[in-house]
């Protein structure tokens, strides 16, 4: 997904789809259905024609005939933007691309979503292997890229080095919005972009719904490096930056957002679908002050249980939202007030 | 002998649960009653049970996969 959601280096993935025998397949992933994401989205609608390039050259470099450019439905702004853009460009590129409007689901932009929505117009996740770079439109091999990192490609074609990445800043700071900042930056610079987090921060979510929580004193120092980040136990994921702020509960927030990722579940493997729904009751029950004596070793428990057990990663992203959360926020004994029924 | 392993498609399980009554040593259920399946291959005295566990799965959402064979094509 680059910059997506996993950091799967781009140069590997290239390659695999261009060794793979066969024409092959670009879908150019601008879904962005991470709810706190703005990035891709205005992207694409502030440069629609270098999202483009990224692509036909992404097509060009790994042997693809068609192209499809994935925009989230409910970006209004970034699907004309994109639709105009193709629509000016020469015949050669408007035979080989075109527009296709992704539902407004969480898990449509997840790659093997993407390419089951091309096939056959249902955007849920399918069992792999196979492998979209083995297998995926009509059975071809198939790059699913973000469209940032297809930016990025187009900008090294014109012999300008990226160097930034896009961020989207939000919760409580001064001016939200989509920033660049260059990739040695850190998390305190991306928040003065902003205009600074409002006093008495305490946390700061990386990555959107399936990064994790920072407490809000030690990320002001964290390097928005994808390699410095991993090493650090966080993730940039799709450059979400948002800071919890005073006013906010942080266990509130977080049973929140674990009910926004089990209502997303596509619903298809078992330890995905029930087992999201059983920590977003727990957490809910938590962040309430009406837990249930197992609900905390239970959370601890089903963080790594749910790991790796659907066919997509949207239980492995909800499991370490979850996991920052209890790491950073839950007592290790219920607090009064919130004291745990037996 | 080359090495199997138990491959499952988690899109099609419904925790119909016949696989982990006939091959409890490496597969049990979770608290939802889905599988959770012993990684890595399947010891030669168990071969004959993991068969017959793959093939009782009523939406065969099991499948016994030589390790490090190539991928099947999709459709």
């Amino acid at each position: 997904m680059g910059r997506g959601g996993a950091s799967f280096p781009v140069g590997i993935k290239w390659r695999a789809v261009a060794g793979a025998p066969g024409p092959a397949v670009v879908i150019a992933n601008g879904a962005e259905g991470e709810p706190l994401s703005r990035k891709d989205q205005t992207l694409m609608a502030r440069r629609p024609h270098l999202v483009i390039d990224g692509a036909l050259i992404a097509a060009e470099t790994v042997g693809a005939d068609r192209v499809f450019l994935y925009v989230g439905e409910a970006h209004r702004a970034a699907l004309m933007a994109m639709t105009l853009a193709l629509a000016e460009r020469p015949a050669g590129d408007r035979a080989r691309a075109r527009v296709l409007p992704a539902p407004p689901t969480y898990t449509a932009g997840e790659e093997s979503a993407a390419v089951h929505f091309v096939n056959e117009r249902v955007a849920t996740p399918t069992a792999i292997p196979p492998r979209p770079f083995e297998s995926g439109v009509d059975g071809r091999p198939t790059l699913v890229q973000n469209v940032e990192s297809l930016a990025h490609a187009a900008l090294i074609a014109r012999n300008a080095l990226p160097g930034t990445v896009l961020l989207t800043v939000g919760g409580g700071v001064a001016r939200p919005g989509v920033y660049e900042i260059h990739s040695g930056g850190t998390v305190g610079e991306a928040l003065e972009l902003a205009g600074g987090a409002r006093p008495g921060a305490r946390a700061v979510l990386l990555g959107g719904y399936f990064g994790g929580w920072i407490d809000a004193r030690e990320a002001s120092s964290f390097v928005l490096d994808p390699r410095t980040l991993k090493a650090a136990g966080g993730s940039l994921g799709c450059g979400v930056t948002w800071v919890l702020d005073q006013a906010a509960d942080p266990l509130l927030e977080t049973a929140r957002v674990m009910r926004h990722l089990a209502e997303e579940s596509a619903a298809q493997c078992g330890p995905c679908f029930f087992g999201l729904r059983s920590l977003a009751a727990a957490a809910t029950r938590l962040a309430t002050g009406q837990p249930d004596a197992a609900d905390l070793p239970n959370l601890r428990r089903w963080v790594d249980l749910v790991r790796g057990r659907g066919a997509c990663r949207h239980p492995d992203g909800a499991a370490t939202f979850m996991a920052s959360a209890l790491k950073l926020f839950a007592p290790d004994t219920p607090p009064p007030g919130r004291r745990a029924r037996a | 002998m080359e090495k199997q392993e138990i491959w499952i498609d988690r899109t099609r399980c419904d925790g119909h649960r016949l696989c982990a009554e006939l091959l409890p040593e490496l597969i049990q259920l979770d608290d939802w009653g889905y599988p959770i399946i012993a990684p890595g291959p399947v010891p030669l005295h168990l071969l004959d049970h993991a068969r017959r566990a793959v093939a009782s799965c009523p939406v065969l959402a099991l499948r016994l996969k030589t390790m490090s064979q190539p991928p099947p094509r999709r459709n």
